[in-house]
C-alpha cells in the first residue's frame, strides 16, 4: 500500500526520530545547534553535570545579543559585564570545541541572519537555539524552533530534545502581492489575521503563490515572526529560489555531495493531498503596509487606518487591555495612523537587517533627509560590507542616519545599551512591540524596511507608496 | 528538581491575555547570574515606577495577593521570547503553579524543566477561577497533578490534560538529561545510520 501523503513538517519530524517513549513523546536528532551569550545559563549545567558538548561539529557559537553596534573597543561595550558576558561564550565555545564567529571575525552576526547566509541552515534540518526567533531558519525548508537554557544544556549533552509532536497549519497567502507590500507587511497581517496564539501548538506550513514569489530573505522575514503568532515554528518549502540561493555558500554541500543533497531537498515539499490540522487562507491582493498600533505584534493594521476605539469593544477584559494598551503608546482612538509623529527610527533585527531590507531603505532615504534619529544595524559583517560596496551607507550618512559599523541584536531588545527611551516613540523593523521591550516605557511601532525610513524622513508614520508614486 | 505533586496556596488573578516573557522578567536582567536577586526581578516593570515606588494597581502589590504562589492567567501566557529567565524568576518568587487557557510554546516546555506547573484550562474555567479570586481576595486554590484537578473556591472543580511524560517527570522531580541518557545506545545507533544515509555533510569547510 502506498503511503499516506506526508507534509514537509512531517517528513522531517519522522527522520529525526530517534525513538518514541510510552507516553508518547519523540526524542529528536538535532541536526544544528547556535549559541549566544545567553546560553551561559546552559554551559554551565552542562559542567556542573561533568558533561561536555556531544557533537561540537554540530554546534555553533556567536555573539550577538549584547555586542556593542559602534566598535569593538572596550568603551564600545555598554559595561564591563557586557564584555564578560561575550568573553564567557567565547571560553566556552573554546573548551568544548565549538564553532566559534567570534567578535572580530566579519562573518559575525545576528544568528538567524549568520546561519542561512553561511549555508549553515539548510533544508530538511532540525535547527534549535535558546531564541525563539529561531523560527526564521525555516525559510529554507528547515524545521527550526527555540528553547530555553534547561532544554539548550540538553541538547549540547545529548544532541536530542523530547518533544511531543505538535500539529500542523497551512496558511497560503493567494493572488499577488501589490507594489510597495514587503514581507513584514505580509507576516503582519497573517499575525493580525490569526492572532498573537493564533499559531499555539502549530508548525505553521507558509504556501501560496505570493509566498513562492518571495526571494530568500523575504521568506527569512515572513518565517521570522511565527513565533509571534504563538507556533513553534514556519515553514516554507525549498524549491528553485531556495536551491540557488544555497548554492556556493561557505558550508553548503558542494560536488557530488550537492548532487545527493539536492535530490533530498526535492523529496521534502508536502506532498499533494497531504493533511494539515488546520488551513487558514489570506487573499494577497488585500494586503496593504502595515504598521502595528499596540504592544502586542497582533495589534496590526494597515497604515491607512485609525488607533481603534475601546469603546467599540465588547468585552470588560479586552477594553480594559486595549485601553491600557492606548495609554502605554500615548494614543488617542480615532487618530489616523500616518498622522503618529516618530521619535526614533530603528532598522536592524533579526527580522530586517538583510541586505535587500537595507536597499529597501536606501532607495527612500535617496535624496532626502532624515527628520528624527535614525539608526541601521546591519545583520553581520559581510551584509555591512556588501552595503558598503553597494553605497548604500553613503546614502544613509547623507541623510543624516547613524550606520553602524557592527552587527548586532542591537536595539530589537536593547540588551546591549541601544534603548529607546521611556514614553519615546520608535518606528522599528524588529519584531516586537512589548512593552518596554526596546527599553523601559519605549512605544515601539513595527513596520517594514520601507516603511521605517518614511517615518525617518517624515517624522511620522507614513505610507511609503506616497513616497515613491509616480 | 522539587517534585511536583499537590499545591494549595493563595492565587492572584491576572486578567490581560498575552503577559509576555518580557513583562515577567525585563530584558535587562538576562545577564544577570541565577543567584538570590533573581526573585527580585519578578514583574519588576509592573510592580515598580521608575522611582522604585510600588505601582498600587499592579495586582501583586496589592495586600491580599502579595503572598499569591499560583497564578490565574487569560489567554497565551509566557507568549514571547524563550527566556528561561521568566520561569527562573517565578520560581524564586515562590510561584509553582500558573493556570491559562493557553500558554506561550516554549515557556510551557521551560516551566516542566523547572518545577514550575503550567495548567491549561478552557478559557470559561480560567475567567470563573479570576472572577472567584477578585470577590475572594487572597482565597486559595490546590493544583492536584497526580489527579490532574484544580480545585478553587466557590467550589470550582475541573479537571485538566497534560502530557503523561511531562506529568511523570514533574511528579518525580526527575532530570531530563539524566532520563535521556538512559537511551544512550538509541542515541548511538541512531547517529550511525544518520550519518551513513544523510545527504548533508556536517564536516567543516
Amino acid at each position: 500500500m502506498a503511503q499516506a501523503p506526508r507534509t514537509m513538517f512531517d517528513k522531517t519530524w519522522e527522520r529525526h526520530a530517534i525513538t518514541v517513549n510510552d507516553a508518547g513523546q519523540t526524542l529528536l536528532f538535532i541536526d544544528r545547534h547556535f549559541c549566544h551569550e545567553l546560553s551561559f545559563h546552559a554551559y554551565n549545567m552542562l559542567h556542573a553535570r561533568d558533561m561536555s558538548v556531544r557533537r561540537p561539529q554540530q554546534t555553533f557559537a556567536i555573539p550577538d545579543h549584547y555586542t556593542p553596534t559602534t566598535g569593538l573597543d572596550k568603551e564600545d561595550f555598554a559595561t564591563e559585564a557586557h564584555d564578560a558576558l561575550v568573553a564567557n561564550l567565547c571560553d566556552n565555545a573554546d573548551r568544548n570545541d565549538v564553532t566559534l564567529f567570534g567578535l572580530e571575525d566579519q562573518r559575525r552576526g545576528i544568528i538567524h541572519v549568520v546561519g542561512p547566509e553561511q549555508g549553515i541552515t539548510l533544508p530538511g534540518m532540525t535547527i534549535v537555539c535558546g531564541d525563539s526567533h529561531t523560527s526564521t531558519h525555516g525559510a529554507l525548508g528547515a524545521f527550526a524552533f527555540g528553547i530555553g537554557a534547561s532544554d539548550v544544556s540538553h541538547v549540547l549533552a545529548t544532541q536530542t530534545l523530547w518533544q511531543p509532536r505538535p500539529k500542523t497549519m497551512r496558511i497560503t497567502v493567494t493572488g499577488n502581492r501589490p507594489i510597495g507590500v514587503s514581507a513584514k507587511d505580509i507576516i503582519l497581517a497573517i499575525i493580525g489575521h490569526i492572532g498573537a496564539a493564533g499559531g499555539s501548538g502549530h508548525v505553521i506550513e507558509y504556501a501560496g503563490p505570493v509566498i513562492e514569489g518571495l526571494t530568500i530573505e523575504e521568506r527569512l522575514t515572513v518565517c521570522n515572526m511565527s513565533i509571534e503568532a504563538g507556533a513553534r515554528a514556519g515553514m516554507i518549502a525549498p524549491d528553485e529560489t531556495t536551491y540557488a540561493y544555497i548554492a556556493g555558500r561557505p558550508y553548503a554541500p558542494a560536488g557530488e555531495e550537492w548532487d545527493a543533497a539536492l535530490a533530498f531537498w526535492k523529496s521534502l515539499p508536502s506532498d499533494p493531498g497531504a493533511s494539515f490540522d488546520r488551513e487558514v487562507t489570506l487573499d494577497g491582493a488585500d494586503i496593504v503596509p502595515m504598521v502595528t498600533w499596540g504592544t502586542s505584534p497582533e495589534d496590526a493594521l494597515p497604515i491607512t487606518g485609525y488607533v481603534p476605539d475601546p469603546a467599540s469593544v465588547e468585552d470588560e477584559d479586552r477594553r480594559a487591555a486595549m485601553e491600557r494598551k492606548l495609554a502605554y503608546m500615548g494614543l488617542s482612538a480615532g487618530m489616523k495612523l500616518s498622522d503618529i509623529a516618530v521619535e526614533k527610527v530603528f532598522i536592524g533585527s533579526c527580522t530586517n537587517s538583510r541586505i535587500e531590507d537595507l536597499r529597501a531603505a536606501a532607495d527612500i532615504a535617496r535624496g532626502r533627509t532624515a527628520k528624527v534619529p535614525t539608526i541601521i544595524v546591519p545583520g553581520s559583517g559581510l551584509i555591512r560590507a556588501q552595503a558598503e560596496e553597494e553605497g548604500l551607507d553613503r546614502i544613509f550618512v547623507e541623510a543624516g542616519i547613524d550606520w553602524r559599523p557592527q552587527a548586532g541584536c542591537s536595539m530589537c531588545l536593547g540588551v546591549n545599551g541601544d534603548t529607546v527611551g521611556s514614553q519615546e516613540r520608535c518606528a522599528s523593523t524588529s519584531n516586537r512591540n512589548f512593552e518596554g521591550r526596546q527599553g523601559r516605557g519605549a512605544r515601539t511601532h513595527l513596520v517594514g524596511p520601507a516603511m521605517a525610513m518614511a517615518a525617518a524622513v517624515t517624522g511620522r508614520l507614513t505610507d511609503v507608496r506616497t513616497l515613491t508614486a509616480g | 528538581m522539587e517534585p511536583f505533586t499537590r499545591f494549595t496556596a493563595a492565587a492572584t488573578p491576572m486578567d490581560r491575555d498575552n503577559i509576555d516573557t518580557d513583562q515577567i522578567i525585563p530584558g535587562r536582567y538576562l545577564m544577570m547570574p541565577r543567584d538570590e536577586r533573581y526573585k527580585t526581578y519578578c514583574f519588576h516593570d509592573l510592580r515598580l515606577n521608575d522611582d522604585g515606588n510600588e505601582v498600587e494597581t499592579f495586582i501583586l502589590n496589592k495586600p491580599a495577593f502579595r503572598d499569591a504562589q499560583i497564578i490565574v492567567a487569560a489567554d497565551n501566557f509566557g507568549c514571547g521570547s524563550s527566556r528561561e529567565g521568566a520561569v527562573f524568576t517565578l520560581v524564586d518568587a515562590g510561584f509553582r503553579s500558573v493556570i491559562a487557557s493557553s500558554f506561550g510554546d516554549i515557556f510551557y516546555n521551560n516551566s516542566f524543566n523547572n518545577g514550575l506547573l503550567p495548567v491549561v484550562l478552557p478559557e470559561e474555567a480560567v475567567s470563573a477561577l479570576r472572577a472567584a479570586l477578585h470577590d475572594q481576595p487572597g482565597a486559595q486554590i490546590t493544583v492536584d497533578l497526580e489527579t490532574q484537578t484544580v480545585s478553587g473556591p466557590g467550589n470550582l472543580n475541573f479537571s485538566f490534560k497534560i502530557d503523561p511524560h511531562r506529568r511523570h517527570r514533574l511528579l518525580n522531580g526527575l532530570d531530563a538529561v539524566g532520563y535521556t541518557m538512559t537511551f544512550e545506545e538509541q542515541i548511538d545507533a541512531f547517529e550511525q545510520r544518520y550519518a551513513a544515509e544523510t545527504a548533508i555533510k556536517y564536516d567543516q569547510p
